[in-house]
């Protein structure tokens, strides 16, 4: 199991278009994949988790994979935050 | 009869009600009475499931199709709700654990989820959230049930949707031909139906109470989106007067969007560039919408102020991007910081000043903490790569200040180039004139930057002796004084006399009484708040000519 607690950047935080986006990057890995804020987590299958999280924009977030493909997995969801989701 | 809400997209619309009727929950969501098959139920479930998630993939490509973004968005997050692992296991739970029928399970897992969404009082955004996925839940048990829903497809011309509540998943169809506005009795000036209704130029009135039930099918209905108002049946006067409101406002509508896509040229043929002042990086969009030539004058002091520290380099350089990249190739004139101790910033720890005006404020604060100066300036260059930045130095008064501005620039440059980060080749540098002294000595001050920009307000109080804050002395806060505008003049003047352009980006600058006088001195741009923007293209294209009419522009 491998974690990394990261900021994160785009403008509205984690809402509907980044959920859905998370979801799909998520879906390609068998490693099951936690986003933990504050005292909730979520598994990154289920978009209304992910969105009940209320990630906003410098919020702190901490990614947790485990599975056999855990380090791409999590470099690859790393990546998508950091890139904003393609948004501001 | 006279209804009011709350007017969500503006316009007036006269036409036919069309009451649509909210379909009651298919589901239960309680227990059933008697034996169920669950391995039957499941089964029954993930066929609804696979009949909704086509039609929902259907409606997306459709929205996509018109053009319509946004509600395809909408619509594609109803397939990851429906899709959802969460909802999906714990309807399955219900129907095995709890024996209940497939609609009645699919309703209770939906609501446990709305409601979590329900309860976000703080955050309008993801409370809405429990509207799609109790749209995505109706979804389902209506085909589990066989409940069929009106169809807004195929409507007569003139059409006026009236409803309790309209969803994204009633409007997927929606007839844009023949439907004309919205009358709703929930929702908010964000609501989804105020958003469609923008986004496809529909009139729209939402949240007007108990409405719906008040209103027959066919009723003549006259709809105002710009004050929030319905009136049912209306009578011939009120019918008349209101076609007249129709008229004008289509045509001042058509005209000023006209007028936004046309470059500012005054009649005698000289363009004039129109920017927009902006102090938050949201902002940029109404710059955007009225057809802003540039950005002339993007403070930065939200960044430094209501904070414990100073922001960093990442942040600042988000936000630049953002503007940049939102503007495109269009300038995007950025001040440095100016502040200065009239300003609470506990971070910085400023000393009171006996005069806060004429103390170390703007540049003059910057290069006393070069740190927090060079933060910016790295955050600048580093986003200049994304669109075309200007970069503009406040309460300048000497040539030496502008020569140690661009040296602290060219270090900064350095610097990022050793580590390897990219920055624009050209990046133009100006200065704001605002210091009487710079006025008088800008044929000087001219040969050091690229542009300059006359700040009004502080040009005219220093001018003048007068604080424009202070009641007692505001009559003397005269921009108009003839002193004001022989160092207007003067800086016009040596600006071209060395190639140069010259801006305004005081309140001056979208004056309508000073317009013409600008026009005359020859100022090249013309820097305001975006709402202004229309209205004074419409000035100096034609109001400096009398005999124009609107509409009639000869571009």
């Amino acid at each position: 199991m491998i974690s990394q607690t990261l900021k994160v950047h785009n403008k509205i935080g984690i809402h509907s278009r980044p959920a859905a986006l998370l979801v799909d990057a998520s879906k390609r890995y068998a490693s099951v994949i936690t986003i933990t804020h504050g005292e909730r987590s979520a598994t990154t299958d289920s978009l209304t988790r992910i969105l009940a999280l209320r990630v906003k924009m410098n919020s702190e977030i901490t990614i947790q994979a485990e599975g056999n493909d855990e380090n791409e997995a999590i470099e690859t969801i790393v990546n998508l935050i950091n890139s904003g989701f393609g948004e501001d | 009869m006279t209804l009011t809400g709350i007017p969500a997209s503006p316009g007036i619309a006269i036409g036919t009600a069309f009451l649509f009727y909210d379909e009651t929950e298919a589901g239960t969501g309680n227990k059933t009475i008697g034996s169920i098959d669950p391995y039957a139920e499941i089964n029954k479930l993930e066929e609804a499931m696979r009949t909704v998630e086509r039609e929902l993939t259907g409606f997306v490509e459709k929205s996509k199709n018109v053009g319509d973004a946004a509600q395809a968005d909408i619509l594609n997050s109803h397939i990851y709700i429906l899709r959802d692992p969460e909802i999906v296991s714990e309807a399955k739970r219900f129907i095995t654990e709890e024996k209940m029928r497939a609609e009645d399970a699919y309703t209770a897992a939906i609501r446990e989820t709305a409601e979590i969404f329900a309860g976000m009082d703080d955050d309008p955004y993801l409370q809405e959230r429990a509207k799609d996925i109790e749209d995505v839940g109706n979804r389902v048990t209506r085909k589990l049930t066989g409940v069929q829903t009106q169809d807004l497809s195929n409507l007569p011309p003139n059409t006026i949707v009236v409803a309790r509540e309209l969803k994204p998943s009633d409007t997927a169809t929606l007839d844009r031909n023949h439907v004309i506005g919205f009358a709703t009795d929930t929702g908010g000036a964000t609501s989804h139906t105020a958003i469609l209704a923008k986004a496809a130029g529909l009139v729209a009135v939402v949240g007007a109470g108990d409405m719906s039930p008040q209103i027959k099918n066919g009723e003549m209905l006259i709809l105002d989106g710009t004050y929030g108002i319905i009136i049912v049946n209306p009578d011939s006067a009120t019918l008349g007067s209101y076609k007249e409101k129709q008229t004008a406002h289509l045509d001042r509508t058509e005209y000023l969007k006209k007028l936004a896509q046309l470059p500012c040229v005054t009649s005698s043929g000289k363009r004039i560039i129109l920017a927009a002042n902006i102090g938050s990086e949201q902002e940029v969009e109404e710059a955007a919408k009225n057809g802003a030539d540039a950005i002339g004058l993007f403070r930065t002091e939200f960044l430094y102020l209501d904070r414990d520290s100073a922001p960093d380099e990442e942040e600042q350089f988000l936000i630049y991007k953002f503007v940049l990249e939102r503007m495109g190739n269009k300038p995007v004139i950025v001040r440095t910081l100016d502040i200065g101790g009239d300003k609470e910033i506990p971070y910085l720890g400023l000393p009171r000043e006996e005069n806060p005006f004429l103390g170390a404020r703007a540049l003059r604060l910057c290069f006393m903490y070069p740190e927090i100066f060079r933060t910016q300036i790295r955050a600048l260059l580093r986003a200049s790569v994304f669109g075309t930045l200007e970069i503009m130095f406040p309460m300048v008064q000497s040539v030496e200040e502008i020569e140690e501005a661009k040296k602290f620039l060219g270090d900064c440059k350095h610097e990022l180039a050793a580590e390897g980060k990219g920055f624009a080749k050209e990046i133009r540098v100006g200065i704001m004139i605002e210091i009487p002294a710079a006025a008088i000595i800008s044929d000087e001050l001219a040969r050091h930057c690229d542009f300059f920009s006359i700040g009004t307000n502080d040009l005219t109080q220093y001018t003048l002796a007068a604080d424009r804050g202070n009641k007692a002395v505001a009559k003397l806060y005269n921009p108009f004084h003839p002193a004001v505008l022989k160092l207007i003049k003067t800086t016009i003047d040596s600006a071209h006399k060395h190639g140069i352009p010259c801006g305004m980006c005081g309140e001056f600058a979208g004056n309508p009484e000073a317009i013409p006088l600008l026009l005359e001195y020859g100022l090249d741009e013309f820097s305001m708040s975006a709402a202004l923007i229309p209205a004074t293209k419409d000035i100096i294209m034609n109001g400096e000519c009398q005999k124009k009419e609107p509409g009639n522009s000869s571009v």
